[in-house]
Parts: C-alpha cells; sequence; structure tokens
C-alpha cells in the first residue's frame, strides 16, 4: 500500500499542482517545500509533454516552459530523490502516456518506488487501456489513480471498483483551467463512487477560489487545484514560491472548513 | 462489451451488382472477412497498435460513435444514401486512367493513376467526410469539428456541413493559415468558422490536439470529424472503411482493363488515409505488393523529415499506439515536410501493423524528388497532382523502369495541386502571389 491514505487523514484534503522544471527544478523544489508548509496533503507533480491534449492555456504554459528549460524525466527523478530526503507527504506523478511508455513502463513505474512516487495519474489513459500500466503498478506498489469525468455515467461504479490511491473527479467538461462556475450534479456522481469503493476521492478541474474549495471539499475527501497555481509561476517565474505559499495556506483553511 | 463486431460483411457504400466475377468476388470477401477478424479485435488493435488513449470525458462519446457505427454499417438506407452522395455529389466513381505518356517515358511497368484528385472538393478527403458527416447526422449531432492543415481536410468537412446544414468548426495551425490562406477563405465561403491554433509548433499535429480538446468541451451536439485513419478507435476503422471505396473501384476498374490485379498498388502516407483506401482491397491479394511512400523532408538522415515508419518509434500520442517521430524521453518531435498534408508526426496504426507484418513496404521521399515529380507529371500527362501525391509519383517514376512492360503499377493521386502552385513556385525561387 502507497501513503496515499495518509493524505487524506488530516480533514479534507487539499492538493496543490505543479509542473517539475517551470522554469527550473530550483523553484520547484522551493514551490513544493512552501506548499507543505503551508498544509498541501499531497502533491502532483507534473512531468511536461510536449503535447498536452487534456489541459488548458495555463498548464500547456508551464510544459512548455519547463521543456524549454530542458527538464527531461531522469532529471525529475533525481530531483523527487532529492526532495524524498526530508518531504514525508505523499507525491503522485501526473503525465502523459507516452512519457510512460517511452521510458518503459516497468523502468518507469519501478523507478518511481525507488524514488518514493506514490501515484500516477494518467490523463490519456482510460479504464479500458490502463492494464499495461497497472500490471507493473501493483507489482511496485505504485497506485494507478483512475479518473472518472461528468459523462462518465454508466462507467463509474466500474471505474470505482477498480480505484487504487484516491480517484479523480474531473468537475467538468473540457481540459484544465479555472471556471466560475461548475455545474455538474457532482454529489451523484460521488454518490455512486461511495457505493462502490472505500478509495477517497478528490475534485479537481476548474477550481481557483477558496469559496469553491470549501464547496467541492464539502461533497468530496479532497480537492485538487492545477491552473491556479501555476499562474503564479506563470507570473512570477522563479520567484513564486512565497505566494504559492500563501495560496496554499488559504485554500486549505478553506477546505478544512468544510 | 462490443462482441460480434466484426461479424457484418456489409461493406460501407456498397450496393449490389457491382462485381466482375461473383464467385471468386465473394470468396475473396470471406478472405477479406477473415482478415478483418484478425487484424481488429474488439478493441480496435491493429497487433500492438491502435487502443483508444484518450481522457475518460470523450470515452462515452467514442463508445457511442462505435455503436452507431456498426449499425449504420449494416442499414441499406445508410449505405443508399452515402451511395448517392458518393456518386451524384462527389462525382465517383474517380477514373482509373492509363498515364500512356509516362509509361512509355519511364519505359517499364504499365502506369494507371487512380483520379481521386477528380473528385468534388479536389481530393479524397470529401470520401470519408461526406461517410462521417451523415453517419453524425444519423446520430443526431448538429455541428462538425475537424482538424486541418493544408486546409484540404477542413474545406470537405466544411462543403459536407454545408450540404447536411451542420455548424462547422476547423482547428488550423496558425502557420498553416499563413501558408494556405486561400483555404482558409475557402472554408470560410462554405459557412465554417477557422479557428488559428497558436500552441506549440502551431502545425497540423497542434490543430488535433486542439479539436480534441474543443470535444472535450462539448459532446453533446458536435462530431469530431476526423481526417485520417488515426486517433482512438473506432476512427482508424471509420475512415479505411469510408476510403475503402479507392481501392474497390481500382480493383473493378484494372479487372476490366487489364483482366488481372495490378503488380504494384502505391500512395502517399501522412496519417495515411489515401493510403489505406487504396491498399485495402488488395490486402488479400499476396501478389499486389503495397507501397505507401512518406515524405523524407530534406532527408531521413536530418531532422527536418516527417516520414514515421523510417525514423519514428513505437509511442502512445493522439488516442493511439503507432510509430512516433519522438525523443528519448517520448516528447514529440517537430517534423518537416514540403507538404503540409504530410506534415504529422504519426502514422496510423493499421499501417503500423501491415508494417510489422510485411504486408506492406514504406519508403521515404523527399521534397526535391517529390517537386520533381510534381513538375514531371504536370509536363508528360498535363495533370497537376497535389504535393502529397507527388510522393508517390516520385517513387513510381524510380520502380517504374525497373519492372516489366507486362507489369502494371496502380498509383494513387490523391488530390490536385492548384493548392500547391505558389509553394512550389517559391521553392523554386520565384515569387507569384495568389
Amino acid at each position: 500500500m502507497s501513503r496515499i491514505h495518509e493524505a487524506f487523514e488530516h480533514g479534507k484534503a487539499f492538493i496543490p499542482f505543479i509542473t517539475c522544471g517551470d522554469p527550473d527544478l530550483a523553484t520547484t523544489e522551493a514551490c513544493v517545500r512552501e506548499a507543505v508548509k503551508n498544509g498541501a496533503d499531497l502533491i502532483e507533480l507534473g512531468i511536461p509533454f510536449s503535447d498536452p491534449t487534456a489541459e488548458g492555456p495555463v498548464i500547456q504554459g508551464a510544459n512548455m516552459r519547463a521543456l524549454a528549460g530542458g527538464v527531461t524525466t531522469d532529471r525529475i527523478f533525481e530531483f523527487v530523490e532529492r526532495l524524498r530526503r526530508d518531504v514525508t507527504i505523499p507525491l503522485v506523478f501526473m503525465t502523459y502516456a507516452n512519457v510512460v511508455f517511452s521510458y518503459g513502463s516497468e523502468r518507469f513505474i519501478e523507478r518511481c518506488r525507488q524514488v518514493g512516487i506514490d501515484g500516477l495519474i494518467l490523463p490519456d489513459v482510460p479504464f479500458e487501456e490502463k492494464e499495461e500500466f497497472a500490471v507493473y503498478c501493483r507489482q511496485y506498489d505504485v497506485d494507478l489513480i483512475s479518473l472518472i469525468a461528468p459523462t462518465s455515467e454508466n462507467r463509474i461504479a466500474m471505474i470505482a471498483r477498480e480505484a487504487a490511491g484516491f480517484l479523480y473527479i474531473v468537475s467538468s467538461l473540457g481540459v484544465t483551467g479555472e471556471r466560475s462556475e461548475i455545474r455538474t450534479d457532482l454529489g451523484a456522481i460521488i454518490e455512486v463512487v461511495r457505493k462502490n469503493t472505500e478509495v477517497p476521492c478528490a475534485i479537481g478541474f476548474g477550481i481557483s477560489t477558496p469559496e469553491q474549495a470549501k464547496k467541492m471539499a464539502g461533497l468530496a475527501d479532497g480537492v485538487i487545484v492545477g491552473s491556479a497555481v501555476v499562474r503564479y509561476l506563470e507570473k512570477y517565474g522563479t520567484q513564486a514560491a512565497a505566494p504559492i505559499g500563501e495560496y496554499v495556506r488559504s485554500m486549505k483553511q478553506a477546505a478544512a472548513e468544510a | 462489451m462490443q462482441s460480434g463486431k466484426w461479424n457484418n460483411n456489409r461493406q460501407i457504400g456498397m450496393t449490389d451488382g457491382n462485381c466482375c466475377d461473383r464467385r471468386t468476388e465473394r470468396e475473396r470477401q470471406e478472405q477479406l472477412q477473415e482478415r478483418r477478424q484478425d487484424m481488429a479485435d474488439t478493441d480496435g488493435r491493429f497487433g500492438v497498435h491502435g487502443g483508444r488513449y484518450i481522457p475518460e470525458t470523450l470515452m462515452n462519446a467514442v463508445i457511442e460513435l462505435e455503436e452507431a457505427y456498426e449499425h449504420y454499417k449494416a442499414d441499406p438506407d445508410f449505405n443508399r444514401e452515402l451511395t448517392e452522395l458518393f456518386n451524384e455529389y462527389a462525382g465517383r466513381p474517380s477514373r482509373l486512367y492509363y498515364a500512356k505518356k509516362l509509361t512509355e517515358a519511364l519505359g517499364g511497368a504499365k502506369i494507371y493513376l487512380k483520379r481521386e484528385d477528380l473528385n468534388h472538393t479536389g481530393a479524397h478527403k470529401i470520401n470519408n467526410v461526406l461517410g462521417q458527416a451523415l453517419l453524425a447526422k444519423k446520430m443526431g449531432k448538429t455541428r462538425l469539428i475537424a482538424e486541418t492543415g493544408a486546409g484540404q481536410h477542413g474545406v470537405a468537412t466544411a462543403t459536407a456541413a454545408a450540404l447536411m446544414g451542420m455548424e462547422c468548426v476547423v482547428f488550423m495551425g496558425e502557420e498553416d493559415t499563413k501558408r494556405q490562406a486561400l483555404n482558409v477563405y475557402r472554408m470560410r465561403l462554405l459557412g465554417a468558422s477557422v479557428v488559428p491554433v497558436k500552441t506549440g509548433t502551431a502545425t497540423l499535429k497542434d490543430a488535433v490536439s486542439e479539436a480534441m480538446r474543443e470535444w472535450t468541451k462539448r459532446i453533446s451536439d458536435t462530431h469530431y470529424c476526423l481526417g485520417s485513419v488515426m486517433g482512438p478507435h473506432p476512427f482508424p476503422t471509420i475512415v479505411r472503411d469510408f476510403q475503402a471505396v479507392i481501392s474497390r473501384e481500382t480493383r473493378e476498374q484494372i479487372l476490366e482493363k487489364e483482366g488481372r490485379l495490378p503488380d504494384v498498388v502505391m500512395a502517399c502516407v501522412g496519417g495515411g488515409s489515401n493510403a489505406i483506401g487504396s491498399f485495402y482491397h488488395f490486402i488479400g491479394d499476396p501478389g499486389v505488393r503495397l507501397i505507401g511512400c512518406e515524405a523524407a523532408g530534406r532527408g531521413i538522415d536530418t531532422f527536418e523529415t516527417a516520414a514515421t515508419i523510417s525514423t519514428g518509434r513505437l509511442g502512445i500520442f493522439h488516442g493511439m499506439k503507432s510509430y512516433f517521430c519522438q525523443d528519448e524521453f517520448g516528447q514529440i518531435a517537430p517534423v518537416y515536410s514540403i507538404s503540409a498534408g504530410l506534415d504529422y508526426p504519426g502514422v496510423g496504426p493499421e499501417h503500423a501493423y501491415l508494417h510489422d507484418i510485411g504486408r506492406a513496404e514504406y519508403v521515404a521521399v523527399t521534397d526535391e524528388e517529390a517537386v520533381c515529380a510534381f513538375e514531371y507529371l504536370a509536363k508528360t500527362e498535363g495533370i497537376i497532382p497535389a504535393i502529397e501525391s507527388a510522393h508517390a509519383v516520385a517513387y513510381a517514376m524510380k520502380l517504374a523502369p525497373k519492372m516489366g512492360k507486362d507489369q502494371l503499377m496502380a498509383v494513387t493521386i490523391s488530390g490536385r495541386g492548384d493548392k500547391d502552385c505558389a509553394a512550389i513556385a517559391r521553392y523554386r525561387g520565384e515569387d507569384i502571389h495568389e
């Protein structure tokens, strides 16, 4: 068992997302440490991909900045190894299937285990295609985290029954990015999830304000925020750690109030 | 979940009475059917290739599409309507033209040209688009979205949308909107809106990514009309079936003219839709060599190439497992070809499979060779091919002289070359304004 369950043991979880190497790994390291210090329960670390088809413009920009900065999968593994000397909260990778596949799926997932990565989110790998990765995830104790979308309907129970780590509930149609309003009936989706699994669920896509965090945390076990965090990197670059820390604190507080 | 999908022996767009020899034709159909069952199992695999690597948000949409397609491909009314659109609107069947002067000039194999350039909108793209638009309409969709490189697929989609009274949005790399301003105007004239894509390299692969993103935003009324035999299952199968009309006709036409099958069938390959359409009804005939011509750009030993099978390796991108041009960490490589229609870093999964099993050969043709062929065909036959198709003509010019005069070659001219004249003039150092 990975340590992901620990993230959900301190009230509602707050999960920020940061792209590794945006704009360089030293900045990523500073941001991760600030986020941990300010109450992040789990951190989603993005490995950049040249063509991130599930991302909106903000996270696309992070991917491009990171690749332009010269970050590679190998350097990211070394970076996580360094982080793990003192960062103890659960860490998961978010990347695209080809990054894992081209590295050699087994080699990649074994390396995750070695450096202390607890889970893997692959937004372009749906239920039907997950086995080629899941087989190694089980072998090396890395949770392959499944996503459930507003369009999943008859697929929710099937996905929930095989869930590992936590379930990523996609709040809205479309790609990642802040939204002023989330209209999906998430309560109904989570009800089906709860009937089929004990694995905690966190809501992501479109969440940026403390009000939204509180509302979403009221429905689920945690909230995931990507684009709103990456905005600080877009704006402050290498100086983003302090404002990200402050933001994480306000969001964790809001989630905890739910 | 989708058992029995390959048990249907009807073919898209086929009505009764166009086989020349019913007994052997039936045997051939049975063989083809067996092959189909071998090749694509229920999750849309061609060997290790294919599959559906897409966000969960789109899964029910592609499953709905697959179910609708399985239903309509067996529906006589659907097939009748599609055949009528093919024949009355698109101008099918396209000619199989004996290129006498080209044959004599090269001094080898007898060369036939399959004239997809004579279709309405000037390319093979219309075959797929009419099929998908009709299918989308039957599914109750009112809006078509599409990606386009040079603009041919965008123009074809805008055309079908105009004909069928559907809304149409085309995603096109910003670079390509500048290079192909005329096609942007054509699409707008046809009532479509064109969205310039500024992300990534601002070319075809980014247009595909953006169309996929748009589809995840708006699914219920929208069909993504993918332009090639790529993307997640069932697209590679659907697009192939609609393009297979090419080889069905070639086969009948050459049997009628020559009383036998060709020795070589040749077509250009980007994603690979005109090539798979040209190959499909010959795959079960081991005596027919199938040759796909990829774009080598400035050469397969340079970084400025788009020859996926020659230079790529196995990967997962745009919904499918197949061969892709990529770096050692799986980042998709920027590709280059003089031909915007072949300027794509991947290839359709069925081609990857035909390559693996050795059933089809894939060769790389450089910009320079393609431009020479473009000019040569214009001068010898009075036919200006699309620069994409000129890649196939270029390899025909190499191969035909090595073949016997009693041998037959069928080369698919996938589109007409008017769109390319300004670019080729520029390549030759002449600046003309459209």
